[in-house]
């Protein structure tokens, strides 16, 4: 268990290093270009210049990331040209609000794609089977862009029922959680389609073992052959599939969340990008893959706890 | 791997080894039919590729070209099958040329990352200990950036052209085969024929590449379809974003990008486009089950 957690430790900090440093270099390619978005257009040269000076953006590349990175360790993640603000508090924020998103939408995935799962895969080739993979397999080949226009054009467009944008602002004689559903609808569809075909497959696996032939030939019913015997070893390896969803609904919603026009993580990730604001970038990729490796550990921590096998 | 034996392999480059290839080529042609959704599959994709192909005959219009006559009614008409958009050009137009860039780069990244992932794999699991570990880490940290959050940051540096999203696509996405190639290697490399190979002191290159290769493909063949499929969603996707192929030329998700903001009004502008790319993914993703279930089936 001691191994387990220093082992990831120093990956995650690792691929932290790893990461920081590639996204500092990379954004080495346009140099004076954060004075320029900050003084807009219509500054002259010198001005740039200056700032750019002011900014200590004149040093060498790696003199720089030291001092970022000292910067980092004492909290100070920098300060966004784009919104003005200091980087902090604009990440945060962002993120709360995509937290909410995923917390919603997490907590329709799992149960409805491991009861559509399991009960595909407990019987293949079945009619209800064939159903339910074919339901999967284009729900998830839709783009999530896609989805959504589907969704609005009957919801919105044609019913009236919903609204079309969801900023989290109460406004228009809509509530914030009328404009929470679609949003997460889009997300619970596209990404529900992925995980049923995983735990479906996982289940036919198991239900081809000889323990579950055991169980049935002697004489469970149907019903707790898969309640006791097929479940839980049917969710072991989607287990950690479904961990990884984590991630993508944080940092992989950016094009839902520019559908609704909610103000979330990867759409403020989208501006800073197409804005050149570095040090906003910078520090959203940072959080980005802190949390995709914080949701891996995870995922192979629960992946530990329901196997007793490599419990060591 | 200490047991050597020689004796009997088919040499890879007899005439006999050839027809016996050919004629198992032909056989899972025809085993493809057997599986409903690979027929599906394979129709819908050969059919946007014909579609594709024909473009510049079969569209009725350049796809650029702005009708200001059509202004008045966007919708869908004799003269516009499926309408205009909101700058008076042919949907169907713009949805028939929008297939072709979108049938190019997807499968093109797709290959590149085929070939980098196999070699990277290949290494891995062919010479294990610090290769293995060195290549192994670094497709982990590719694989735990959230990819889209990697193309916003390279395609907004470096501007959005098809060869760079073709290299966004190949360097995300050779980590995962990188991976499949290497599992089913340390298992293929302790196979007899590779034990032959070395005997006939074949060189290293030769064994993974003409020796281990070939025996991994079938797991290879059902993922590059899926990626195929997920490569055109990403595609869509930037597009949708801003971050895609540069305007004016048809681009399915840029379609969506600038019309879904009047679908109170029209929504037929971004209905179209959407439908077309969501069908030709179904195809391929179709295509990858079909497979699957064929491959399981030997």
């Amino acid at each position: 268990m001691k191994r387990f957690f220093v082992k990831h430790l120093l990956f995650l900090l690792l691929t932290l290093f790893a990461v920081s440093f590639l996204v500092f270099t990379l954004n080495e390619f346009s140099p004076g270009a954060v004075a320029r978005k900050v003084l807009g257009a219509y500054a002259t040269q010198e001005q740039v210049d200056l700032l750019t000076k002011q900014m200590g953006l004149d040093r060498p590349v790696l003199v720089r990331y030291v001092d970022y990175l000292a910067a980092l360790a004492s909290g100070d993640l920098g300060y966004s040209a784009r919104f003005k603000l200091p980087v902090k508090d604009v990440i945060f924020k962002h993120l709360a609000n995509t937290a909410l998103l995923a917390a919603i939408a997490f907590a329709c995935i799992v149960p409805l794609s491991t009861l559509l799962g399991v009960v595909a895969g407990m019987r293949e080739a079945s009619r209800l089977d064939r159903v339910i993979l074919m339901f999967s397999t284009v729900v998830a080949s839709i783009p999530e862009f896609a989805l959504g226009v589907f969704l609005a054009s009957v919801f919105v467009v044609w019913l009236g029922w919903l609204p079309g944008t969801a900023t989290l602002v109460a406004g228009g004689g809509w509530s914030v959680a009328a404009q929470l559903v679609l949003p997460v609808a889009v997300i619970v569809l596209f990404d529900s389609g992925y995980v049923v075909s995983m735990i479906r497959a996982s289940m036919v696996e198991v239900m081809q073992r000889p323990y579950i032939r055991t169980a049935v030939l002697k004489g469970l019913p149907f019903r707790s052959v898969i309640l006791r015997h097929a479940l839980r070893n049917a969710m072991l390896t989607p287990v950690t599939i479904i961990m990884l969803q984590i991630n993508y609904l944080i940092a992989g919603v950016v094009v839902v969340e520019t559908v609704f026009a909610y103000p979330g993580f990867g759409r403020m990730m989208l501006e800073g990008a197409l804005y050149k604001d570095i040090a906003l970038i910078e520090a959203g990729a940072l959080v980005a893959v802190f949390l995709a490796v914080v949701t891996n550990i995870l995922g192979d921590l629960a992946y530990m706890l329901l196997d007793p096998r490599i419990r060591a | 791997m200490s047991t050597p034996v020689a004796a009997g392999t088919l040499s890879a480059s007899s005439p006999a080894a050839a027809r016996v290839r050919a004629r198992r080529w032909r056989g899972r042609l025809a085993a493809l039919r057997e599986s409903t959704p690979a027929t599906v599959g394979v129709a819908i994709v050969l059919a946007w590729v014909a579609l594709a192909v024909l473009a510049p005959l079969i569209a009725p219009y350049p796809p650029n070209a702005n009708d200001m006559a059509a202004l008045g009614h966007t919708t869908p008409s004799k003269a516009h099958w499926l309408g205009t958009d909101h700058l008076g050009r042919d949907l169907l137009s713009r949805i028939l040329w929008g297939a072709r860039p979108v049938l190019v780069i997807a499968p093109l990244a797709v290959l590149g990352a085929a070939a980098l992932g196999s070699l990277l794999g290949l290494a891995a699991g062919y010479y294990g200990r610090w290769i293995d570990l060195t290549i192994t880490r670094t497709c982990d940290i590719v694989l735990s950036f959230p990819v889209i959050i990697l193309y916003m940051i390279i395609l907004a540096h470096f501007g959005s052209s098809a060869w760079n999203i073709i290299g966004v696509l190949t360097l995300t996405k050779a980590p995962i085969i990188a991976r499949i190639v290497r599992g089913m290697t340390l298992d293929l490399r302790e196979r007899e024929y590779v034990a032959a190979a070395k005997m006939r002191g074949e060189s290293a290159l030769y064994i993974m590449l003409v020796e281990i290769l070939p025996n991994a493909r079938g797991p290879l063949v059902v993922d590059m379809c899926l990626r195929t499929g997920y490569n055109v969603i990403i595609i869509g996707a930037l597009g949708f974003l801003g971050i895609g192929l540069p305007p004016p030329d048809p681009d399915w998700g840029g379609m969506v990008k600038d019309t879904y903001g009047m679908m109170m009004v029209w929504p037929h502008m971004a209905l179209f486009p959407c439908a077309a790319i969501s069908s030709l993914v179904v195809g391929f993703n179709l295509l990858a089950v079909g497979l699957r279930e064929l491959g399981l089936r030997d």
